[in-house]
């Protein structure tokens, strides 16, 4: 790449800055609007500074400042030397992002807008103006976006070390407040409260002299033990044969060991949160077979998690009304993973026959009526209707241990059993005549069946192993909750089973679980709180922005599966190969 | 592999018994009467729209047979899945390459021998001595397939995903997936079509040595002659559907009915 000198400063393009500082303008608005800023003002991140509710406000001008700065490398073609040229840009980009926020200030002075949006209120006006007159809102939002803009386009003038280290010292300072609370609940059990104190105000937020100070230390680290980490992974993807099975194995134990480790020291809080984690990698584990594989798009996957928790409730509760056999929960699930399996196979028979989008929305029928069946009067004699049936009474393993809801670490450990099991699972199946059966389905239906495939046991037999996957997540939560309810399997719940397996990477079961760590770890599930539960009013609206921007800049998702990476390395393959002919 | 010595050679194995397809009011194929003897290369050329990969998919079970029969080793293939068929002993190839692209060369050649295995999901979960000697199995007959079109499958190409290939390439590994199917019969649609001349001839010399090396009988469907000529041991021709002449390759070009199906009919009447 050949680098030309910088454009002159004062030849800006003009039209860029107005459609990206437009555009800003515009979802700055929105998300004002959407409330998100006032609901998250009460979350203080650095103390007295910056609250959430700002942060997310100074968001879109940063990234529009810095993306201004961004020129397409094509091959071949120079680029121009980062300069003034990109900071001034990236200002006045900033600038408009910040001015849309000015001029909602002056509308909401002036003009009541309350009826069709019901977020246009005097608190906002308020936050929008820090409590001053309305051109103090004016000019500051003016000067606010200037500067967020003119940051991001000096991000741009950083070497690659300096922008690494900044990179890395934002994201410690930004983890360290937004993940505060599971934090002061891990160094808790660590005996390590005096740190946490000093580091966090007593309401919330790290103390702004605790933030520099956290600041300059990781700075400090990342200039110290530079490139160390970048190095040891490139050494790690270098390796090949059995060095790269043993380093793999390696590093799998070790995740094993801190996952086993970790809920010792954890509080009630962060175990409560590992836990619905593992539920939601068993149940995306569980999709990914029938998605990821064999390339059947499920959309009423929640029907299987209805089953396996609805099956173990009337097996071991005893207020279940029609039988309530009261058997130990181990023996339950047996029962839980044949009749989910059974369902499984009925409600496939039918559906598998059809193909793509058919399949689709037969299978999303076909969730709602498994829900609405549970609900129904017809079967209240069997599921108790709306009422649903509570009392479900802890696990016992062997005798050993009682697992309930109000152990969150006990149960963290059970679910952390069936992910090893389910991924045992995935990870077999994958590398046998079944697994490569379901992919030559998903790659090309009408040819597997013309290579001797029976596509239709093919496809019912991805869609029984998902729901028996499926079904344990149902019967763990069944004991942890110790209670359920038709409504907690809403049509909701299927879509978010579903993007967990999109946003992590469609096949892939790391990705799977790292899809299942971020967006169930962080933002929380269709009920479960997540690290940011300030936001779990607009998880959904996330959510959607999340998986719109994944499908824009990497479709294939966070950890892509081996075939999808291999193909950005392939040219570098070919081109050695002809070298060294 | 095909097995010759089980059935006599005056049999065909393959034939074809007043097959008609017909589309709505269109006659894709009628009365059509094919006899294919084993290890016989047979060629089927016409025109475009002549019908020939609708028989192709009417053997395969893709489109459906409006009336007649066909037989295969003496039964009936009607009422049968595609993947019954292939389970039978016939393969076939697209016109249109059509491989599970994003699964690696070898794991192509392998899904294909799924109707000759029999592991089931157990197997592969608790790792049993069967599954791991039938793995092993259908890894080197994959190999071995691969390894018929010399050096350009094997090595590390095998474990690159199959869209990475060049064309002539993924046309190979279409006929190595036939191949894996452990078929008696195998249907090549257009094998060596948007192939550059070199590549051309050598396909051809391949599809000879595929009936002399592993015993397979074959129906090509082509458009260059060149490989008509040298691969075919009988051409049949058909044109809308009917078959108009049949025989070796001399005597079919010489015939004045294709000739006219091909270039029309001649201004001047003899």
């Amino acid at each position: 790449m050949t680098t030309i000198p910088p454009r002159p400063t004062f030849t800006q393009d003009w039209l860029r800055i107005a459609r990206m500082g437009g555009i800003a303008a515009v979802g700055q608005t929105f998300i004002a609007l959407s409330n998100m800023p006032v609901r998250l003002d009460e979350r203080l991140l650095i103390k007295p500074i910056l609250s959430m509710g700002y942060l997310i406000l100074i968001v879109l001008p940063f990234a529009v400042g810095y993306r201004y700065g961004h020129q397409i490398k094509r091959e071949g073609m120079p680029t121009f030397t980062p300069s003034m040229y990109e900071v001034l840009g990236g200002a006045l980009s900033g600038a408009l992002a910040g001015g849309g926020l000015s001029l909602l200030a002056v509308l909401l002075r002036h003009f009541d807008l309350r009826d069709p949006l019901v977020n246009w209120s005097p608190i906002l006006l308020n936050l929008l103006t820090f409590g001053n007159a309305t051109w103090f809102a004016v000019i500051i939002w003016i000067v606010i976006g200037t500067g967020t803009g003119a940051a991001g386009g000096l991000l741009r003038l950083l070497g690659p070390r300096a922008y690494r280290t900044a990179i890395s010292v934002a994201i410690t300072v930004a983890s360290a407040a937004v993940l505060e609370s599971l934090i002061v609940d891990i160094a808790k059990g660590l005996g390590l409260e005096n740190l946490t104190d000093r580091l966090y105000a007593s309401r919330g937020g790290i103390e702004w002299l605790s933030a520099i100070v956290l600041a300059v230390a990781s700075g400090t680290l990342g200039v110290l033990g530079r490139g160390r980490f970048r190095q040891a992974k490139t050494q790690l993807s270098q390796l090949e044969g059995t060095a790269r099975t043993q380093a793999n194995a390696a590093l799998i134990a070790l995740t094993l060991a801190a996952l086993i480790v970790l809920p010792l020291f954890a509080g009630k809080l962060t175990n409560e949160l590992l836990a619905n984690v593992g539920i939601f990698v068993l149940l995306a584990l569980g999709l990914n077979i029938v998605v990821g594989l064999a390339g059947i798009l499920d959309l009423g996957y929640v029907a299987f998690f209805a089953v396996g928790t609805y099956t173990a409730a009337v097996l071991t509760a005893a207020t279940s009304p029609r039988i309530s056999p009261e058997m130990p929960w181990l023996l339950a699930l047996i029962f839980v993973v044949v009749i989910t399996g059974l369902v499984g196979l009925f409600i496939g028979a039918p559906v598998i026959r059809m193909r793509g989008d058919y399949l689709a929305i037969v299978t999303l029928g076909f969730g709602e009526i498994i829900r609405l069946l549970f609900l129904s009067d017809w079967l209240s004699g069997w599921f108790n209707g709306a009422q649903g049936l509570v009392q479900i009474p802890p696990a016992n393993i062997f005798g050993l241990t009682e697992i309930g809801g109000t152990e969150p670490r006990r149960v963290f450990y059970l679910v952390l059993a069936f992910c090893a099991l389910a991924i045992y699972v995935s990870w077999r199946l994958e590398r046998s005549r079944l697994g490569r059966a379901w992919m030559a389905v998903r790659e090309d239906e009408t040819v597997a069946e013309a290579m001797g495939i029976n596509t239709v046991n093919i496809k019912l037999m991805a869609f029984v192993v998902g729901a028996m996957l499926g079904s344990f997540s149902g019967a763990i939560v069944a004991v942890k909750v110790g209670s359920v309810f038709p409504s907690s399997f809403l049509i909701v719940v299927s879509m978010v089973i579903l993007v967990v397996v999109i946003f992590g990477g469609m096949g892939n079961i790391v990705g799977v679980i790292a899809g299942a760590a971020v967006l169930i770890g962080v933002l929380g599930g269709p009920r479960q709180p997540g690290l940011l539960a300030e936001f779990s009013e607009f998880k959904l609206l996330i959510y959607g922005a999340l998986l719109i921007w994944m499908m824009l800049a990497r479709p294939e998702g966070l950890i892509p599966s081996m075939r999808r990476s291999r193909e950005l390395h392939q040219h570098e393959i070919t081109q050695d190969a002809w070298l060294k002919n | 592999m095909a097995n010759p010595e089980a059935t006599s050679t005056d049999k065909p194995i393959l034939e074809t018994r007043k097959l008609s397809v017909d589309f709505g009011g269109l006659h894709a194929l009628s009365a059509l009467d094919i006899q294919v003897q084993r290890n016989e290369i047979v060629s089927v050329i016409g025109p475009n729209g002549a019908g020939k990969t609708t028989l192709f998919n009417a053997i395969s079970a893709t489109v459906e047979v409006s009336k007649g029969d066909i037989l295969f080793e003496g039964k009936s293939l009607l009422n049968l899945e595609p993947n019954a068929i292939t389970s039978r002993g016939i393969a076939r190839t697209f016109q249109t390459v059509r491989l599970f692209t994003h699964m690696t060369v070898l794991e192509n050649v392998m899904v294909s021998q799924h109707c000759h295995t029999k592991q089931n999901a157990f197997g592969a979960l608790l790792y049993t001595k069967a599954f791991r000697t039938e793995e092993a199995e259908i890894r080197q007959r994959a190999e071995e397939v691969l390894s018929f079109f010399g050096t350009r499958l094997v090595g590390y190409r095998m474990d690159q995903p199959a869209f990475s290939l060049s064309y002539a390439n993924r046309r190979r590994l279409e006929i190595a997936r036939a191949m894996a199917t452990q078929p008696k019969l195998i249907l090549l649609d257009e094998p060596v079509a948007g192939m550059n001349p070199v590549e051309s001839a050598e396909l051809t010399t391949m599809i000879g040595r595929l009936r002399d090396e592993w015993d397979f009988t074959i129906v090509v469907i082509e458009h260059d002659m060149s490989v008509v000529r040298e691969v075919s041991d009988r051409v049949v021709v058909l044109d809308h559907g009917e078959k108009i002449a049949e025989g070796n390759y001399d005597h079919v070009s010489n015939n004045p009915e294709v000739v006219e199906a091909y270039l029309g009919k001649s201004m001047t009447k003899k």
